[in-house]
This record gives C-alpha cells, structure tokens and sequence, in this order.
C-alpha cells in the first residue's frame, strides 16, 4: 500500500462527497445550502488541486485539468456569493442562491469525472 | 527539460498545502469566534471577512480590526494566527521563490528558450559544437560575413563569454554536452535550415561522437571535424566525414610547398587572410642542409613525414623517442632545452630548427638556446596556447604555428568562400612562377592592404540587374563587372580569379570570357571596389551605362517612352530603305 496514494485519493474523493453534499437540496432555498460546507468544499478542493501538480502522465495531466475546471467553478460561485452577500446590498435572493448551485454543480461534474479517472488509472495500474 | 517542470511542480507541493491549510484554520477559527457591532450586538463574522483579514494578517500587511473593533476573544485568536500563518507564509514564499531559481530549473528554461529560438531560425545556419580558440574564430568570422551560427558548449564560462562577445548576428549558444545526440537536435541538426556540423573541440572522441550523431540523424549534412589523430581520421573518414582538419598535418603540408613554391603560400596567405591586417613577406625556409625538429610528437611526426618527402637532412630530439616512435634518421636522447643535447644534434651546422613540443615554456626555451649557438638558423615554432603570443612574437621564430588558428582559417574558408577553396585546389597544380606573376599583379592593384575576397552569383538576388535587363546580360563579360560604374572607361581594383560555369572552372579567367546566368564568380580587390562591382549588378541603369555606354533615361515612365522611341526609329528605318 502506498501512503501516498491513500492521501491523494482521500483529498479526490472528499472533495466530490463535500461538493455533493453543498448541492443537493432545492436549488433556490439558501437554508439547504449551508456556507461552511462550502468552505470545506473549496478548502479540500485546494488541496487536491496542489497534490495533482507535477504528475507527467497522460492521466496525471487529466486529474490535474479536471481540478482546474473545478476550482475554477468554485472561485466563481465565491465571487457571486460575496457580491449578492456584502456589496450589492439586496442579500441572497432565490435566483444567487440558484446560480451558486448551478457554479458549484459544474465543479461537482468536474469532481466525478476526477474520481472516475481515478479508478481507471488504479485499474491499469492493477494490469 | 520537461522532468525537471514536473520535479519542481511536485516540491512545490508541500509548501502550498501547508499554506492553504493553515488559512483555513485561521478562517474557521475567526468564523467560529462571534465579533460584536458598535452597539454591542454580537454578529458572527462571515467567510468573506474572515478570508480578508487572514489574508493581510499573514503577508504582515495588517490593515487593522475589520470590519468592527474585535473582541478580546478575536484577539487572542488573530494573535495565534498572526505567528502561525506568518511563520507559514514566510516559508511557502521563500520556498517557492527558492524552487524556481534553482540552477537546474533555470538551465531547463534556458535550454527550452534556446530551443524555441533555435526551431524560429529563419536563415541557413552551421552548428559549431566547442566555442574555444578555433570555435570563437570561425564563429566571428562566419557572422562578420553575416552567415548564421549556433554554438554548443558545455563549458559555462564561454557560453557566457560569447554573450559579451560582440557578434554581428545573433548567435543562440546552448551550454549543454555535444556527445549526447539529444542535445544536438536541441541545438538544431535537424532543422530544415542547417548547413553543416563544425566539431571543433579539443577532444577527439567527442568530435568523434558528434561526427557520427551528425551522420546518422542527418545523413545529407555536410560534417566538418577536427582531428588530431591519424587514427580518429581514419574512423572519421570511414563513415563519410565530409571535411577533417588535422592542424599538424595542415601545418606540416604547408611548410613543405612553402619549401617548394615560396610565391604559392604567400598568395594563399594573402587571399585566406583577415581583412585587416597589412600583407606578409613571403617566406623562403631552408631548402638544402640540417633540419633539427625538438620534439616527436604529433606535430613532429608530421613535419617529419614532409620534410622527409623533399629530401631534407633531418634530425630529432626528443625526451622519450621509445615512447612517441623512433624516426629513422638520427635521434638525440633529450628536451632539447640544454645546451648538450642540440649540439649533440649539431646545432651549429643545421640551417633550421622546429620546435615542436605541446609546451609553450620548453618551446620558447629550446628557441632561446639554439639561437644563442646558431645565429642564423630558420625557427619554426608551435604555439600552443594564444595566451603566449606577446613571448612568441619576440623570441625570434620564423614561422610561428598555431593549431586553433591553422583550423579556424581552413574551415572559415571552406564556409564562407568555397570558390577560394576551389582556387586553392586548382591552383596547386600551376607553377609557382604563376604564383609570383599573380603575386605582384595583386600587390600591384592593392599597394599595402590584404585583398579582400569575395565570391559572387549571377542570380536574382546577387545581380537582379544582369537577370532584368536581358539584352545587357547577352553581352555581358567580366570585363563590364569591372568597370566603374560612375566612368567606363576607368576599371575597378579588382582581380577576377576564377569563373565556375556549368561546373567547369576557369582560374584568372580572361577580360573577354562570357558571364552568363548561373556563373559563380571570385574575386579580389580593394575594400570598396566590391560596392561598385555590386551596383553594376543591382542598379539596371548602372548596367545598362556599363555595356552599352548607354546614360539614357531611367524610372518605368522614361523606360516606356524610350522603348517607344526606339521602336518608332526602327520602322522609320526599314521605311527608309522600302523607298
């Protein structure tokens, strides 16, 4: 068993649990979508963004893009929750609360394509 | 290159989990602390702020308690966070800083700069590989010339040398290991545009092994090496080697036709010499009597070989002769520095003397001692390093043999006028009362100066005039090449010195010979006369002016109107003679 592998696919898959768990729920009600899990989800999205950084293969490279995406979606619905939250004064209404979701269920799409390529690359590692 | 993008990568890996981690423990642990308003309402403070104040607090930018006043709970919290996510951030920053100056990661990006400039190379190049003595002639000399090169090295200190050298094109240096094949398609061997392979480092086995890289990776290339051994030689030449340059053989052929034809080696020295420099006398080394050679090694051996060939006295000295080879005429045991030894070589009735050891020092010294017992001896020295030229040029020697410029001058030759080295070629097998007719012809035309060479094509872009103006170029000769452009009845001073047509060459071709389309052309002249001789070329109205004496009208308007005019004439003519 390598540690390392337990550490890195740990990060992949929590972040796809913890981005599942943010999304589900009805999609314009704030109160099913609760910003400490959204937090997590960013945090532990870091950090299986940096632990994909220097993988030369094909599929490392993969990962590591699928990741991008994800962040990528995240920092987005971040920026939306900041501007609806504190500057433009209105507070959340159904409509930011919904393309939040929809930002963070792209990451989540992003998130099950990172851990199906996972499992193919454990399966080709076990050939 | 890549490897090493995706080693730093992996180390950064560290530092940057450390730093998001230990953010995101200070953010929950402001979130979790509730702040309280002005009016002393508790209000928990949100993500957005917490993320804020973690973020100005840990780069010591410290903007102050926002948005309200904190608690003392929030105090005692920041406190924490302040020596822990400083502490953190100071290491990831300098950690990642570190990463990215480190010398093998800069190298990589060098090397990929290199590579990306190398594959944008828009003009026909050589690859020097080893930029030493011989290495930085050539490489001056092809981009005075504003030929192209790139150079590899694996020395650091002269890729950096030749970044302060001032070179009048671009030369893209790579500071890598030319044995390996890797580094040479880095280099450019298997750009479209690559001329040829020039190894010219010191060691034989690597210009032995970029020979063979160069051979097998582009087999059309032309590959120019240097050898210092017979033995390379042979294996070089048996896989196809187009050019190998043995300085001492180089060295020892010319000593022996400077014995044979004196004239000879004067005009080549002065056509393959630099520009600048004022002309040499001519030579006239010892033909008859002793010829005493210190030192049997690879130079030793050669000039012993050709001296031998003209049927010359000769005698060796040297310190170990069972080891380098025992020559078969007489052989003194010694360095030939002391006394002793050269009289026991009879120093005192030899007429020249070669010293020809691979130390500067004990070759000064052997000089110094022999001429103090022999006046009038004929000094043939080798010098090794350039450092000692100062010491070289005073000691007194005759011919004075350096194995880096002897190398540089041939392969310069052979890139930048391969009509010269055809001359040469052609030239060995005229007499050398030829040479001395052609010799003072030259001194002649020149006065002082050393010729300057150059070679020309008829083609669109060297002489778009003579490819325009076709009823100019059906008469042409070489004759109207060296016409003054400004009056024709005065020539330029310039020597025509061979003519290549269709393959077939013509050395000191005629005034009258024809030059058609296609011709190659060498010449020798003074500095200027070839801005001349390229605007007879260039300009249709100079040429026109030059073959038909002709000053008429020029610009695309005048032209029409004159062909108008002459056409007019023309039936006016053959009217005249119906009546």
């Amino acid at each position: 068993m390598n540690p390392e592998k337990v550490v890195f696919g740990f990060f992949i898959v929590l972040s796809l649990t913890l981005n599942f768990g943010f999304v589900i729920g009805d999609i314009d009600d704030p109160s099913h979508h609760h910003p400490w899990e959204f937090f997590a989800v960013i945090v532990v999205n870091l950090i299986a963004t940096v632990l994909k950084f220097g993988d030369r293969s094909q599929l490392g490279a993969l990962l590591l893009a699928t990741s991008l995406v994800a962040m990528l979606q995240l920092t987005a619905a971040a920026l939306v929750w900041v501007t609806a939250a504190y500057t433009s004064g209105v507070g959340m209404t159904p409509s930011t609360m919904t393309s939040i979701v929809s930002l963070a269920a792209g990451a989540l799409m992003a998130n099950v394509i990172s851990v199906i390529l996972l499992v193919i690359e454990t399966f080709l590692l076990r050939r | 290159m890549d490897s090493i993008v995706f080693l730093i990568m992996r180390r950064m890996r560290a530092p940057l989990i450390m730093l998001i981690v230990s953010y995101a423990v200070a953010i929950i642990g402001l979130v979790l602390i509730p702040g309280r308003d002005p009016a002393g309402n508790a209000v928990p403070m949100g993500f957005f702020h917490a993320f804020y104040v973690v973020a100005y607090t840990s780069t010591t930018i410290g903007f102050g308690e926002i948005p309200n006043p904190f608690t003392d709970a929030q105090r005692l919290w920041v406190s924490f966070v302040i020596f822990g996510t400083v502490a953190i951030w100071i290491y990831a920053a300098g950690a990642l800083i570190a990463l990215l100056q480190e010398p093998t990661f800069r190298r990589a990006r060098a090397e990929s700069r290199l590579r990306a400039r190398v594959a944008h190379l828009r003009d026909p190049f050589y690859l020097v590989c080893g930029y030493g003595q011989t290495g930085s002639a050539l490489v001056k000399a092809l981009t005075d010339r504003h030929q192209h090169a790139v150079v590899i090295d694996s020395d650091q200190e002269r890729i950096s040398l030749l970044a302060l050298e001032n070179h009048r094109e671009y030369v893209p240096a790579l500071c890598a290991d030319a044995r390996r094949p890797s580094n040479l398609l880095a280099a450019g061997l298997d750009h479209p545009l690559c001329q040829g392979v020039v190894a010219v480092s010191n060691v034989n086995e690597t210009n032995l092994k970029i020979a063979i890289a160069a051979k097998l990776l582009r087999p059309r290339i032309k590959v120019i090496c240097r050898a210092d051994s017979h033995e390379v030689e042979a294996n070089m030449a048996s896989f196809g080697t187009d050019h190998i340059y043995d300085p001492f053989d180089a060295f020892a052929l010319y000593l022996a036709i400077a014995l044979e034809a004196p004239c000879m080696t004067l005009l080549w020295d002065w056509l393959t010499g630099e520009s600048d420099e004022p002309l040499t006398e001519p030579l006239y080394p010892p033909i008859k009597g002793l010829w005493v050679i210190c030192g049997f090694g690879r130079f030793g051996r050669a000039l012993y070989r050709h001296l031998k060939d003209q049927g010359l006295d000769l005698m060796v000295v040297d310190a170990k002769p069972h080891l380098t080879g025992i020559p078969g005429a007489g052989v003194v045991q010694g360095r030939g520095t002391e006394a002793a030894t050269l009289e026991q070589a009879h120093i005192d009735r030899a007429v020249a003397l070669v010293a020809g050891t691979d130390d500067d020092a004990t070759n000064l010294s052997i000089i110094m001692t022999a001429l103090q017992l022999n006046r009038d001896l004929f000094v043939v020295a080798r010098k090794n390093h350039l450092d000692n030229q100062e010491l070289f040029d005073r000691v007194g020697a005759q011919v004075v043999m350096h194995p880096s410029i002897i190398i540089a001058d041939g392969i310069r030759v052979r890139l930048t006028l391969p009509l010269l080295w055809e001359f040469i070629h052609y030239s060995r097998f005229q007499e050398d009362a030829w040479a001395c007719a052609l010799i003072s012809r030259i001194s002649a035309v020149l006065q002082d100066q050393v010729p300057q060479v150059w070679q020309i094509e008829i083609n669109n872009e060297q002489a778009g005039a003579v490819v325009a103006e076709e009823e100019c170029a059906a008469a042409l000769t070489i004759d109207h090449l060296i016409t003054d452009p400004r009056d024709r009845e005065r020539r330029l001073a310039v020597i025509p010195l061979l003519l290549e047509h269709n393959d077939e060459r013509r050395l000191l071709p005629a005034l009258t010979d024809r030059v058609r389309k296609g011709d190659q052309l060498l010449f020798c002249g003074r500095e200027g006369a070839r801005g001349s001789m390229d605007w007879t070329l260039i300009d249709r109205h100079a040429l026109r002016y030059v073959v038909t004496g002709e000053d008429g009208p020029d610009g695309w308007v005048w032209r029409q109107l004159a062909r108008r005019r002459r056409r007019r004439q023309r039936r006016g003519g053959v009217e005249e003679a119906d009546a």
